[in-house]
């Protein structure tokens, strides 16, 4: 019975290993060829000109991740406050379930509903030629990681000692003021592995965010057009030459990508660790 | 009784594969070499050739026009596949061009556009960022949105190279395809696209370039001029090998004309 239980395990290695691998061979040919200082700094991407420079890519997908934390964490963070301790339980019964809902919903549905609804509406409201924007990316996002950083943080802030609380409701304290200086910081780790989560979760989206950020290589700008490194392999794949920079250049910005997540798992473990240890 | 039969039933099964397998007794390998944007018309006349003569074999690599016109004139290919028409450096050198297809790229905007009579420099403006709003075009004041393909696709190097304007367009946004463009300049009044003339709709309006409809009959008679056409190159004084003529001669026979038509080009003749 071990054997297998080993077997399963290895199995789940192996794949990490082989993708590993092959990103690895297949990235590192169109670095070597075009450099690894004008790929990662080069600031057009533009494949029919033989210009292979992924900075827009890279900075678009580190302010989309950006401003959709910023958005996302607080509305997320209220939200499992209100849920752990705030919200009747009846209120609470409501609305955890639609909130594991929309963790179920898959993610071209996010993107079909912010191409049809949010889209047209930030063209109108701002009076942009199209409303396929960096602004728009940003806000499907935000709604994408909602679900994670609820659900984890409220596990975090539940599993604060009750003590604590009462103590600090004997001394005098508010409510309030033992949610946010009392369990809050007791579940910080917790917190912060839901937002790390949250973080990961938004620099992997490809489908949602190819539907609404149009896809244009440009230095991200709100209103503007852009292209996130995710989208940037997905949307030139089809119509690459096999063997040509261009096909091998995507696979590039595929390792670029993963030694993002890589990091982001990292310190994902960090904090898990730390949790751990206090 | 029975096995009389049964051994002239085998005997006529032999007869008629050998006779299906056989095909004109032609056999052997056509390379061909060139054009990307003609991959989907190789791929049909490819699969509908073999159907015809299953003992040739067609290779297609895609390296693009030019480096096709020089692997037919170097002898490296059978065929050279080229997307334009062939220079005049090149035809000096020998190059003999057959057209088998021609490809429309249609400009289309949303319906409710008041635009929908354009010349070639108006459009080559929009696409460059030099116009911006279509009250510059006799339209509503509301900006343009240039919607385009990703590079790498073959309308996109079509319509660039046509109208002029290859790698110095300013778009609002690219698709990952056809669809995509249509589908989005069908739901945004202000947006201007492109989209193989095969794949346009009712959803969209496909503008006149100056002054022609887009259609199977403007591109053919050549007055439509937002099209190009699919070579095949061959080499003055060289002989083609058996399976190399019949392939050329398969696809500039009218048999190929529902195979042009199925891959989203025109059949010329």
């Amino acid at each position: 019975m071990q054997v297998l239980f080993t077997l399963c395990g290895l199995i789940a290695v192996g794949f990490v290993l082989l993708i590993t691998i092959y990103l690895v061979i297949s990235g590192i040919p169109a670095i070597r060829k075009i450099g690894l200082f004008r790929f990662l700094f080069g600031k057009t991407w533009a494949a029919g000109q033989n210009q292979y420079g992924i900075l827009p890519l890279i900075l678009t997908s580190l302010y989309g991740t950006a401003g959709a934390i910023v958005i996302g964490v607080p509305i997320g963070f209220f939200t499992a406050v209100f849920l752990a301790k705030v919200a009747p339980r009846k209120v609470a019964n409501v609305i955890r379930p639609a909130v594991s809902l929309l963790a179920g919903i898959p993610s071209v549905v996010y993107g079909l509903v912010g191409m049809c609804v949010l889209v047209p509406a930030l063209r109108n409201w701002l009076h942009l030629p199209a409303g396929d924007s960096l602004l728009a990316a940003i806000i499907v996002l935000a709604v994408m990681i909602l679900p994670s950083i609820i659900s984890l943080s409220e596990t975090a802030l539940e599993a604060v000692p009750r003590e604590y609380e009462e103590a600090s409701l004997a001394l005098g304290a508010t409510k309030l003021e033992t949610y946010f200086r009392v369990s809050a910081p007791a579940a910080k780790s917790g917190i912060a592995a839901a937002v790390v989560l949250g973080i990961g979760r938004a620099i992997g989206e490809a489908m949602a965010i190819m539907m609404v950020a149009g896809n244009v290589a440009n230095m991200p700008a709100l209103t503007r057009s852009v292209r996130f490194l995710t989208t940037g392999i997905s949307i030139e794949l089809n119509y690459s030459q096999d063997g040509s920079l261009q096909r091998q250049a995507l696979f590039s910005i595929g390792l670029v990508l993963f030694f993002f997540i890589m990091l982001i798992n990292a310190f994902l473990n960090l904090v898990l660790k730390r949790e751990k240890e206090d | 009784m029975k096995k009389v039969f049964s051994v002239m039933l085998v005997a006529a099964l032999a007869v008629s594969t050998l006779t299906g397998c056989s095909g004109n007794g032609k056999g052997g390998t056509v390379n061909t070499d060139g054009s990307t944007s003609m991959a989907d018309v190789m791929g049909a006349l490819t699969e509908a050739f073999k159907e015809k003569e299953p003992n040739i074999t067609v290779n297609y690599s895609g390296t693009g026009s030019g480096s096709g016109i020089s692997g037919v004139l170097d002898g490296t290919c059978d065929i050279g596949l080229s997307s334009r028409e062939l220079k005049q450096e090149e035809m000096d050198q020998g190059a003999v061009a057959h057209v088998v297809a021609l490809d429309g790229v249609a400009v289309v905007v949303n319906p409710q556009n008041a635009v929908s009579d354009l010349t070639t420099e108006q459009i080559a403006d929009i696409f460059t960022g030099k116009i911006t709003n279509w009250s510059e075009l006799g339209g509503s004041d509301a900006p343009i949105a240039v919607y385009g393909r990703e590079d790498g696709s073959g309308t996109r190097s079509a319509f660039e190279e046509i109208v002029g304007v290859e790698g110095a367009c300013v778009y609002t946004n690219e698709y990952g395809s056809t669809g995509d463009v249509i589908g989005n300049v069908a739901s945004n009044e202000n947006a201007i696209g492109y989209a193989s003339l095969s794949a346009v709709d009712s959803s969209v309006t496909a503008v006149k370039v100056n002054g022609v409809t887009p259609g199977e009959a403007t591109v053919k008679d050549g007055s439509y001029t937002i099209q190009r056409p699919f070579v095949m190159v061959t080499k003055e004084g060289v002989k083609l090998s058996e399976a190399a003529q019949a392939f050329l001669d398969f696809a500039s026979g009218e048999e190929a004309a529902e195979y042009i038509t199925a891959a989203g080009a025109v059949y010329p003749n």
